[in-house]
């Protein structure tokens, strides 16, 4: 196992360098010009000569990848050209808030997915079965940012149950902070748990078909044993893949639910940062994301040995 | 037990009773502020945090008269060169540094040196400041500059405490140390900031709110649903389309004030090559295509009747706007006319960049079916602003929906558009007459004589102008009931003098 993830974090470090030149290079390409958003209204000449030397936009972009990157493994990612705060801290202050949103999403997400799934194959063709199949297609089509202004209208202008957006912080006050995030992670939740829900179906019926499985009910153990042990056990491998690619639609989508929520997560902070041509934020946050889902899909493929013997190293 | 004591006692009990304790206001900000150090902000809604944080030497009336604020009085000398600021006595920064003539003269000098200040231009005009006592202070400008005053009512007259300021440098804004009503407390970005009352504010007794949080909640739906739910208790910039049902909850209090800036069309009369067209060359095609605006129907079907029709870079309820020209009705034929006289009787094609948000775009589209009646033919162009805004200044435009937020001064709205080479003139227009009559209103300080000289240069602009203004924002505020005494500004902010639940 050890060699196994040695080498496999060898692999990422190639990886992250290139992420890291694409994402400078990408930045290059947006139109627009930081300075003259950063200039104010009244874009003093003198104002913009001076930030663009600050900043060191005249350099050549080899020289100002060279810099950035060299700084950033020094741990120092630049500081906002917004709000002059260090880019690191942001993104210090924003992960929590955006895991934290992730985490309960997932949570609601394997909750609803993982038991329909099952049940919808092992009722394969009865109305249980299409009535998943229905919330499931329902819970993939309906747009997260309409279900969130319909939930904020409906749970918290008209019943007043939940505050209607905001972000309090887990150690501050335990129970407002997952009050605040139920609406939000509910919406990002239900779209992946559709998606769980028709893999883990898939899953299911192939591994419900198989000869182990009959085995095992021919010995007269009882259905519970059979479908969590034998079956949902051998369906979870391709159940954990989809989780892993899930992890980056679910930071696709926290970037709408949190201007919809208005969270101070990184979904906002990167939308914001693109707006107003905050490099260093913009490139901070894509690299610490790309960094991020590299290591998700290593301790994707940890778990794969994990569950199953015939991957491990022989 | 001592007489104050007992009042003491009486007073904590009244307090309790009418549950006065630990107030705090929660506002709904349209988007996050920028750094918060008046010398470098620039976003509109940093001025409203300013409004609770920051003093200014001078504050306006909603009439826009220039009224005592740090200063308590003033005085232009004989030849409009000097102008001395009496200051006012007992005002202590947040961190109890005493607020006194040195402290004028250190914050003029920030805005002027201070490399990353972004108030250069709008104290330029002074050359020297002197602390003439320690309660009066000496402006020097090598011309006259009748603008100045009413720049010192909005960021370049902030103050801020010397001690902090030359403490912390270009990072001031992480911890801002003003002598506003409310003093910093802490800010988490894209989330929240909040303020604490200042203890020494020298108009204590007019502050009713312990604490103030501004929350930035860009979206103006879920904004109105957090006021509605009771997670805010007032919000800005209430959406113009969202105002009737505002108006029609019991719960909910409206207020507005038209704006000091316009929204129009910029049109390239001389910016490059892309200046070399109908509409760019001949002035009749710009009035044919300003007369085939409705501006009331725009204002009905994209505002929903909220904003203020326009037509000139003051709003019609602005002291400056001129009454000869009032807003034109919509003539088409008159617009067909003028096209054929300047030889484009079978039309012409004019492309328009806009901002690509659904409002602009709405209203871009509105006037692109108004313009083809009279046989202009819009092509819309939608851009991301940052963008637009580069392509505008480099000339790579034909027209470009645009606007500007507005000063109280109106040289603030006209001069930097409208003279030759000025900053803000991405058009290229050029008049010397124009540049001598905006030249001229501003050295003057008699209102009557300025007046004359806009009157003047407006009836030239009306003719042949490079901008077509359309309309004025109107600020909308909407606030729960609770909220008592809030006065709706034309310059948006938000003053918490006075107000309470």
């Amino acid at each position: 196992m050890l060699t196994f993830l040695g080498r496999r974090f060898l692999i990422a470090i190639p990886t992250i360098i290139l992420i890291s030149i694409f994402v400078f290079g990408m930045q290059k390409l947006l139109p627009g010009d930081p300075v003259l958003a950063m200039a104010g209204e009244e874009r003093d000449p003198e104002v913009i000569a001076f930030l663009r030397e600050k900043y060191h936009l005249n350099d050549p972009i080899a020289v100002q990848y060279f810099s950035w990157i060299s700084n950033a493994l020094r741990g120092d990612l630049g500081i906002s050209l917004r709000t002059n705060q260090p880019v690191l801290e942001l993104i210090g202050q924003k992960l929590p808030v955006t895991v934290q949103l992730a985490t309960m999403a997932l949570v609601i997400a394997l909750f609803i997915g993982i038991p329909a799934g099952v049940l919808s194959a092992y009722k394969k063709g009865t109305w249980v079965d299409w009535v998943a199949n229905i919330i499931a297609l329902s819970g993939l089509s309906i747009p997260n940012f309409w279900l969130g202004i319909m939930l904020i209208l409906l749970v918290s202008v008209n019943l007043g149950w939940l505050p209607a957006s905001g972000y309090r912080p887990l150690t501050e006050d335990f129970w407002l902070s997952i009050k605040t995030m139920l609406m939000p992670a509910f919406v990002l939740g239900t779209g992946l748990a559709a998606t769980l829900m028709r893999h883990t179906r898939s899953a299911m019926l192939g591994v419900l078909r198989s000869d182990y499985v009959r085995t095992a009910r021919a010995k007269g153990m009882s259905e519970g044993t059979v479908l969590v042990n034998h079956a949902l056990r051998n369906a979870m491998v391709p159940i954990v893949t989809v989780t892993t690619l899930l992890f980056g639609e679910l930071l696709a989508g926290a970037v709408l639910t949190e201007q919809i929520f208005t969270i101070p997560g990184f979904g906002k902070l990167v939308v914001d940062a693109v707006f107003n041509r905050d490099y260093a934020v913009v490139q901070g946050i894509v690299l610490c994301t790309g960094v991020a889902f590299i290591f998700m899909n290593i301790l994707a493929d940890a778990a794969y040995r994990v569950l199953n013997p015939r991957m491990r190293d022989k | 037990m001592p007489l104050n004591r007992i009042l003491a006692v009486t007073l904590a009990f009244g307090l309790c009773a009418t549950g006065a304790f630990a107030q705090n206001l929660r506002v709904g900000l349209q988007e996050d502020p920028d750094v918060l150090d008046p010398d470098q902000s620039r976003t509109f809604v940093g001025r409203i945090v300013y409004a609770s944080l920051c003093d200014k030497l001078v504050d306006i009336t909603p009439g826009l008269e220039i009224v005592p604020m740090l200063a308590t009085g003033w005085e232009w000398s004989g030849d409009g060169l000097t102008l001395t600021m009496k200051l006012r006595e007992g005002v202590t920064f947040h961190d109890g540094t005493p607020f006194n003539a040195a402290a004028v003269v250190a914050n003029i000098d920030r805005s002027q040196n201070l490399p990353e200040s972004r108030r250069k231009s709008e104290v330029k005009s002074i050359t020297s400041t002197v602390a003439v006592d320690d309660m009066t202070v000496a402006f020097t400008v090598a011309k006259p500059d009748a603008t100045l005053i009413a720049q010192f009512a909005d960021r370049a007259g902030m103050m801020l405490s010397p001690t902090a300021a030359t403490a912390a440098g270009a990072d001031l804004g992480l911890n801002p140390v003003c002598s506003g009503p409310f003093k910093f407390k802490e800010r988490v970005a894209q989330d929240r900031i909040v303020l604490e009352k200042y203890d020494g504010y020298y108009n204590a007794a007019a502050i009713h709110f312990d604490t103030i949080t501004f929350l930035p909640i860009p979206d103006t739906t879920v904004r109105l649903a957090n006021l509605r739910a009771g997670d805010l208790d007032m919000l800005e910039r209430l959406a113009a389309t969202d105002a009737p049902s505002v108006m029609k909850d019991s719960g909910l209090t409206l207020e507005r004030a038209t704006s000091l800036g316009y929204q129009g069309i910029t049109i390239n009369v001389g910016n490059g090559e892309r200046a070399n067209t109908p509409i760019g060359m001949d002035a009749r095609v710009r009035r044919a295509l300003s007369l085939s605006i409705d501006r009331d129907v725009i204002n009905q079907v994209v505002f929903e009747g909220a904003f203020a029709p326009g037509n000139q870079p003051f709003p019609p309820t602005s002291p400056w706007y001129n009454a000869a020209f009032p807003v034109p009705a919509r003539d088409v034929a008159a617009a067909k006319a003028l096209l054929a006289e300047a030889g484009h009787a079978d039309g012409i094609t004019v492309e328009v960049q806009v901002a690509n948000n659904p409002v602009q775009t709405q209203l871009m589209q509105v006037i692109q079916s108004m313009a083809a009646e009279a046989g202009i033919k819009i092509e819309i162009t939608a851009k991301e602003f940052a963008t637009l805004l580069k392509d505008q200044t480099a000339g790579a435009f034909n027209a470009s929906q645009i606007g500007w937020s507005g000063r109280v001064d109106p040289d603030g709205n006209i001069h930097g558009f409208m003279t030759t080479g000025a900053g803000l003139n991405d058009a290229h227009y050029s008049n010397p007459e124009v540049d001598r009559l905006l030249d001229a209103a501003r050295v003057s300080t008699e209102t009557a004589k300025r007046k004359e000289s806009y009157d003047a240069a407006l009836a030239i602009l009306q003719d042949e102008g490079s901008i077509i203004y359309l309309y004025h924002q109107v600020w909308i505020w909407a606030l729960s009931n609770k909220v008592k005494g809030f006065v709706a500004y034309p310059d948006g902010m938000i003053r918490l003098q006075g107000v309470s639940f």
